[in-house]
């Protein structure tokens, strides 16, 4: 079976009755970068929630290599997903490396710390992204883009399967979005499947195989990029009028005046 | 910078760096045996530990013995260990509510022991009953802000800080209302003096008992530690990070209180400690509570024991540690402060 989750008729509500999303369903194989777009408070991030088991659904299923995800637990699911919040609140000033390292937590018991292989796991992960030279730098003290290069690196150092990623572009500058964009591909070239949420059509041209547009608490379409993101399906989604258009190497997504 | 050097140091020598600062300790701890009323010489010192460990006769006189292992050995080691386990609960509080500004009473510990020894001398118990009293009412002020924190809905961290807010206010009117019908010449007194602590009174039983829980909760804190790391990231970044959140907060909570408890117990009242050395030690060792929590065991021990030093040797008659720990503490932690200009966001 090469379905390495999917998410069968998940519905979830905060309070029981009002549904965030309802009957939600579809599966990621390997290498595949799935992309959810969907307009502010669509539930993007609450939907990225229920896939790792922070949240659960009220109905409905989440299965990981075929295993319903309820029955494992938190360090079992962390050793297959790892996730990316989209926003961080820190407190303490830890070094590159330390936060790195906290990567290694799910393959460690609640005894020990990290020892000279997990440290040369984390320097990998460094290493892949470019940012080894920065390992004793406060991860508090470095640009925004570079923390989002740690937390990738984090992430690359849990050794999951998955990667959750919620909206992976939203406080980067235009450079930042596109190289982070470049990074995503090639994780998934290296064999990690994402899902990712995001505010950027066009970064679903850009970096994804696989596109859904959640709106009124379901996916009103799924499919590959040049299916899903049309000039109809942005309209109904963001209420406004795009344009899509061919370049020389891709697809575009450009937005219109709004009259 | 100076911090940056330190803390590249430490990166790659972590055990040379708290063996370091041990150094200081041992030596304050030899010379707090000379320090005091009755004049004690380097060399008898040396001279009544050297002939206890290795059982030589010595011609040292009685009067010498008491007074280095009944008066001033266990109030060194009290001061030592209600230093360190003041410090290690503050460290790791600050870590579990992601918030430097929590000190280990936050849930009500104090408060609640305050109370507790309180009532036991407002019935003129014995000694050992208000060191009992106090512990036990320490544990079941934190035990009932847990409960009021699990009973609201998400139990956040800041719900549980703010269900401790509550009950330590609790306790605290409860602690005036003894004070109001307590005798002034007498009970309130004792009630004053209990809360702004003191050593003067341990002996070398209080230092075996208090010790037991103290050490098993040090332990356990130091054990753990590493995942303090992930734990003070924010409960939902551990917990995708495989950190069962909820079995190490509890963990955390109970050997903090049953430590904090037990020293409270044994000395009154000890604010600013548990506060501020935690910081003092992250100045040093950066924020890696791998370092961070022997750092802060070492530090703390040293603090009071200096101040206690100087509570004893300063006037005639004892200054409460209390008072002194605020006074000494804080324009020492002010100059810390604009040195490393280490700043919280």
């Amino acid at each position: 079976m090469s379905n390495l989750m999917e998410i069968l008729d998940g519905t979830f509500s905060y309070n029981g009755n009002d549904n965030v999303f309802e009957d939600i369903n579809f599966k990621v194989e390997k290498g595949d970068v799935f992309c959810i777009l969907g307009s502010n408070g669509a539930g993007k991030t609450t939907l990225l929630k229920c896939l790792n088991g922070l949240i659960k659904l009220d109905s409905g299923k989440v299965l990981l290599n075929g295993r319903d995800i309820y029955s494992l637990n938190h360090s079992q699911i962390a050793k297959k997903i790892g996730y990316i919040p989209q926003i961080h609140n820190s407190t303490f000033s830890f070094s590159v490396l330390d936060v790195v390292l906290m990567g290694r937590a799910p393959h460690l018991n609640i005894f020990s710390s990290p020892s000279e292989k997990d440290f040369k796991i984390a320097e990998k992960s460094l290493k892949s992204l470019n940012i080894y030279h920065m390992k004793d730098k406060p991860y508090t003290e470095i640009s925004g883009g570079e923390q989002q290069l740690v937390f990738i690196a984090r992430v690359l150092t849990q050794e999951p399967d998955v990667l959750l990623l919620d909206e992976p572009t939203s406080h980067l500058d235009f450079g930042n979005q596109i190289r982070t964009l470049h990074i995503i591909e090639k994780l998934a070239e290296n064999g990690f499947s994402v899902v990712m949420s995001s505010h950027f059509p066009d970064h679903a041209f850009i970096s994804s195989n696989k596109v859904a547009i959640m709106k009124g608490k379901s996916f009103i379409d799924i499919g590959t990029p040049e299916e899903v993101i049309t000039e109809e399906n942005m309209e109904i989604a963001y209420g406004i009028r795009v344009k899509i258009a061919d370049m020389v190497h891709r697809r575009a997504c450009v937005p219109l005046k709004i009259k | 910078m100076f911090k940056w050097k330190i803390r590249e140091k430490v990166a790659s020598h972590e055990i040379s760096v708290t063996s370091l600062m041990i150094i200081p300790l041992i030596l304050l701890f030899f010379i707090s045996f000379l320090v005091g009323r009755y004049p004690v010489s380097p060399d008898e010192v040396i001279m009544a530990i050297a002939s206890k460990i290795f059982f030589i006769n010595s011609t040292l006189s009685p009067a010498v013995y008491t007074i280095i292992f009944d008066i001033r050995l266990p109030r060194i080691l009290a001061a030592m260990m209600i230093g360190a386990a003041l410090s290690i609960s503050g460290a790791s509080f600050q870590g579990l509510f992601q918030n430097p500004l929590v000190s280990p009473d936050k849930l009500g510990v104090s408060a609640g022991a305050g109370f507790g020894a309180a009532i036991a001398i407002l019935f003129s118990a014995s000694v050992l009953m208000i060191q009992f009293s106090a512990f036990a009412w320490g544990l079941v002020a934190v035990a009932l802000t847990y409960s009021l924190g699990k009973a609201f809905k998400g139990t956040s961290m800041l719900t549980l800080v703010l269900c401790g807010i509550a009950i330590a206010s609790l306790f605290g009117a409860l602690l005036s209302l003894i004070k109001y019908v307590a005798d002034p010449y007498g009970q309130l007194q004792t009630i004053v003096f209990w809360l702004m602590g003191s050593l003067a009174a341990v002996n070398n039983q209080d230092v075996i008992i208090m010790a037991i829980p103290i050490f098993i909760g040090i332990f356990i804190l130091l054990t753990i530690r590493w995942r303090f790391n992930v734990l003070s990231m924010g409960e939902e970044e551990a917990q995708t990070l495989g950190v069962n959140i909820k079995r190490l907060q509890a963990i955390i909570i109970v050997c903090c209180t049953v430590i904090t408890a037990s020293a409270v117990s044994m000395c009154g009242i000890i604010g600013w400690i548990g506060l501020v050395i935690p910081h003092v030690a992250r100045m040093i060792v950066g924020p890696d509570h791998k370092i961070l929590l022997p750092a802060s065991i070492i530090l703390g021990a040293f603090f009071l024991l200096l101040i206690d030093n100087i509570a004893r040797t300063f006037t005639t008659t004892e200054i409460p540690l209390g008072i002194l720990t605020a006074i000494i503490g804080a324009p020492f932690f002010l100059y810390l402060l604009m040195k490393s200009k280490e700043v919280w966001s």
